[in-house]
């Protein structure tokens, strides 16, 4: 225990709260800007740190991941774009909000949410980290592929209005996610020879080409503003949101919940772990109608669940020695070239340094809670002022440099560029991005579940039972049949019920 | 008023962007074709204090990753051909996507211009440490009496992990089944979860997970100084020394003044001791084939691939 109280004070060393601090700051400002990502963030910092202490390194690293994760919710609500993948769910309420007029309400919460969430995640990872690890490895292929269909069935429950359109949308997000080189079998699929798709869809660029592109079109053929203004626009809303925060605080504790969870499965990452939060919050509130249309409540869920997965994703990166997002492959790869070994010995032999890493971690999160409430309320009050002539080419000139900056390749930018266009041609017939984007980003991790699964289980002469019969499989399932059939179960229950 | 304030704060803003951008790009750019967190990665990692402590000079890893490397080195040619940029070229991939793909890898291996390759990781078989197979015999063994039922988890199709279960069934006369995964990270988590009986990996993955998993058989010439247990597959009576070679190649207009100052740069950080060490540990293994070498070193790799593509069927 003193050990741990020791390590808890160097934390607190100037050095360290100083990082910590310009950390958060410069990974809100990049998560905020689409394309760039927090991979990228954190990579780029990587050589600075081999100056530091590994621990205080660790402390910059991790604090720059919080932060982005944290600053994709902006571009999320301002702009309809999610500033990174984790975002996509924070699109479905936040920007309404910011429609609405109640953009800096959105901020806060998003704000106060990631808080949580974050908070939640670090926790985790501090007191449970080598039981959940354990509970990350019980998840192989077949878990994998159930946990994907599992989001996709999400896609009727959060659909707003035409469910057959997304249904569509969703399958045409599959058939994209098919293209390229597949990973089990090496066969070129869809590439029309052109070898920059032998890679695959690159998601980012996609995102934002479909998120982004349309609403600049908007932009520039709307009249008004791009965004309602609050009645109290010189407030930052503090109490309102701090209040409406605490009265969803089950539902807040339940994202961070889920957001920890998925955390942990490496290669599941934020996306998913803030749609299925989404879904749950979805499914089980009293507002269900107003989901989609500004609820804040779908903000939470959203947040929480996305910033829990930093703490989440450290814990297998930290125990097993596998990366849990891409982020966490960086500094995976920071602490092989200090000469860190992970796994079972860093929680004994190096503790102080996992330790000193975590309350930094720790910190840097509380820091976040401030810092983003303020600089939130500019980014908020500037996209507001700026008038649409400014505005449009600066968006522009962002996403340009976004989508370049992912793979350092022109080809992202046209391919933006073309996404964009099919995105509000789609958009114009009813079309919703998200969808697409679902099923480009969960088709992957259900195609590959679903082959390696059907290869280990034909070794084992059991396709069926590979499938079926193992406990996760079976909750998973079970999920899902409730996802599908609930909704109309209930529906015909009441009818008989009114009969 | 308030608007000029606001745009000024976000030119303000770019500047400190654009800068950002900018201070990543001084001194020379080492360009990793893969994402980073890889092997690739990890050792350009290594090298940086090393080559700003003996050229005092930066040197910047740049990432241009995608289709297994060939986004990079379809694009090699393109790039700055007066020694400021280098790029990450690894071995088979440089000569298994041609083959495999054809015209569709986006390259031929004769335009990459490969002058150094400065280390290689071993093909190796590793089961979880809690495994009844003690040794690369009883796992044979166990092959032989339930034919397909072993299975193997790997990183991608036709990658050197791939070709090792190939090699292997060849050489033991027994018939496995091969896993593919997307990255060494979650072929090793299907291994510690226990859903594939063995591994088909690189030493690394013996370094990096240390007691958790047991190495069987390493594919070098002799044991590696990390691992002085861990028989070779020679030793094993199975002929198979392969891995994952790592080096530099230049645009090919880079004049021959260019490629041997960078083919001497790298294989000056190569020999330096505390350079070695760390590789060491991480079982990597140090290999010198500069310039001068590099030309008979392709050939041969290039013969022993086509090989195995001729048993794979990828060429007729």
């Amino acid at each position: 225990m003193t050990n741990i109280f020791t390590d808890f004070l160097s934390s607190l060393s100037l050095l360290n709260l100083g990082l910590a601090f310009s950390g958060v700051l410069a990974g809100i400002i990049i998560g905020a800007l689409p394309g760039l990502s927090a991979t990228m963030a954190v990579a780029i910092l990587v050589p600075f740190t081999f100056a530091l202490e590994p621990s205080s390194g660790l402390i910059v690293l991790g604090a720059i991941y919080t932060g982005a994760i944290f600053g994709g919710s902006w571009s999320a609500i301002l702009i309809n774009t999610p500033g990174t993948p984790s975002a996509v769910a924070t699109t479905f309420d936040g920007y309404p909000m910011a429609k609405k007029g109640d953009g800096d309400l959105a901020m806060s919460i998003s704000c106060i949410s990631s808080f949580i969430g974050g908070i939640v995640g670090v926790i985790c990872l501090a007191l449970f980290a080598p039981p959940l690890a354990s509970i990350s490895l019980m998840f192989g292929p077949t878990e994998y592929f159930w946990l994907a269909i599992l989001g996709l069935t999400l896609i009727s429950t959060l659909s707003e209005g035409d469910n057959i359109k997304s249904l569509i949308g969703a399958c045409l997000g599959l058939l994209m996610s098919m293209i390229g080189v597949a990973v089990v079998g090496g066969d070129m699929r869809m590439t029309w020879n052109i070898s920059f798709l032998n890679s695959g869809i690159e998601i980012v660029s996609a995102m934002i080409g479909l998120f982004c592109i349309p609403v600049i079109l908007d932009l520039t053929s709307m009249k008004g503003k791009h965004l309602n203004e609050s009645e109290t626009p010189k407030s930052l809303r503090l109490k309102e949101s701090f209040v409406l925060v605490f009265n969803k605080k089950y539902q807040a504790l339940r994202g961070a919940l889920i957001g920890t969870f998925i955390g942990i499965l490496p290669g599941a990452g934020g996306s998913i772990a803030s749609i299925v939060s989404y879904g749950e919050a979805k499914r089980s509130s009293e507002n269900k109608d107003n989901f989609g249309k500004g609820e804040p409540e779908g903000l939470i869920a959203s947040e929480t669940a996305n910033n829990a997965t930093v703490g989440g994703g450290f814990i297998p990166t930290l125990c097993l020695g596998i990366p849990g997002t891409p982020p966490d492959a960086v500094i995976l790869g920071a602490l092989l070239v200090q000469g860190i070994r992970t796994g079972d010995t860093l929680f004994t032999e190096q503790s102080s340094i996992v330790y000193t890493f975590i309350f930094g971690l720790l910190l840097a999160t509380i820091m976040m809670l401030p810092l983003g409430l303020l600089m939130g309320r500019y980014a908020y009050k500037s996209i507001i002022k700026i008038p649409r002539e400014i505005l449009i080419p600066i968006i522009i000139f962002l996403v340009i440099i976004g989508s370049y900056s992912i793979q350092n390749n022109i080809l992202n930018v046209y391919f933006m560029f073309f996404f964009g266009l099919i995105g509000w041609i789609l958009n114009r017939a009813g079309f919703k991005a998200s969808p697409i984007v679902l099923g480009l980003v969960l088709g992957q991790i259900a195609e590959q579940g679903f082959v390696q699964s059907y290869i280990i289980g034909n070794a084992q002469e059991n396709i069926i039972a590979n499938y079926f019969a193992k406990p996760i499989s079976i909750v998973l399932v079970i999920l899902i049949l409730m996802g599908l059939f609930l909704p109309s179960l209930k529906r015909i229950y009441n009818k008989k019920r009114s009969v | 008023m308030n608007m000029k304030i606001n745009i000024s704060k976000f030119l303000a803003f770019f500047s400190f962007m654009l800068l950002s951008i900018n201070v990543a790009n001084a001194g020379v750019t080492n360009i990793i074709p893969f994402g980073p967190g890889g092997e690739s990665d990890v050792t350009a990692r290594m090298q940086q204090p090393f080559y700003k402590n003996i050229y005092k000079d930066d040197m910047t890893v740049q990432y241009k990753p995608g289709g297994g490397g060939s986004v990079g080195w379809s694009s090699l040619n393109d790039e700055k051909s007066d020694g400021s940029v280098i790029m990450g070229v690894n071995l088979p991939h440089i000569i298994m996507q041609p083959i495999a793909k054809g015209a569709k890898a986006g390259y031929k291996t004769e335009d990459v211009n490969v002058f150094a390759f400065f280390h290689y990781t071993p093909d190796a078989i590793l089961v979880e440490a809690s495994s009844p197979y003690k040794s690369l015999k009883d796992l044979m063994s166990y092959a032989k009496n339930n034919p397909g039922k072993l299975t193997f988890s790997g990183s991608g199709t036709y990658s050197a992990n791939h070709l090792l279960t190939i090699s292997l069934n060849k050489k033991a006369k027994v018939k496995t089944t091969y896993v593919p995964f997307k990255g060494t990270g979650a072929a090793v988590q299907a291994l510690l979860g226990k859903q594939v009986v063995a591994e088909a990996g690189y030493s690394t993955v013996a370094a990096k997970q240390g007691s958790k998993v047991r190495m069987l058989a390493v594919a070098s010439e002799k044991r590696l100084p990390a691992f002085p247990n861990v028989p070779t597959f020679k030793e094993l009576g199975y002929n198979i020394v392969s891995g994952a070679y790592r080096g530099y190649a230049l645009p090919k207009s880079a004049s021959k003044v260019t490629v041997k100052k960078w083919s001497d740069r790298i294989m000056k950080i190569n020999s330096d001791p505390s350079f070695k060490q760390k590789m060491e540990d991480g079982a990597f293994v140090v290999v010198n084939i500069g310039h001068k070498k590099i030309k008979k070193f392709m050939k041969d790799q290039k013969k022993a691939n086509e090989t195995i593509a001729k048993e794979l069927g990828l060429i007729k």
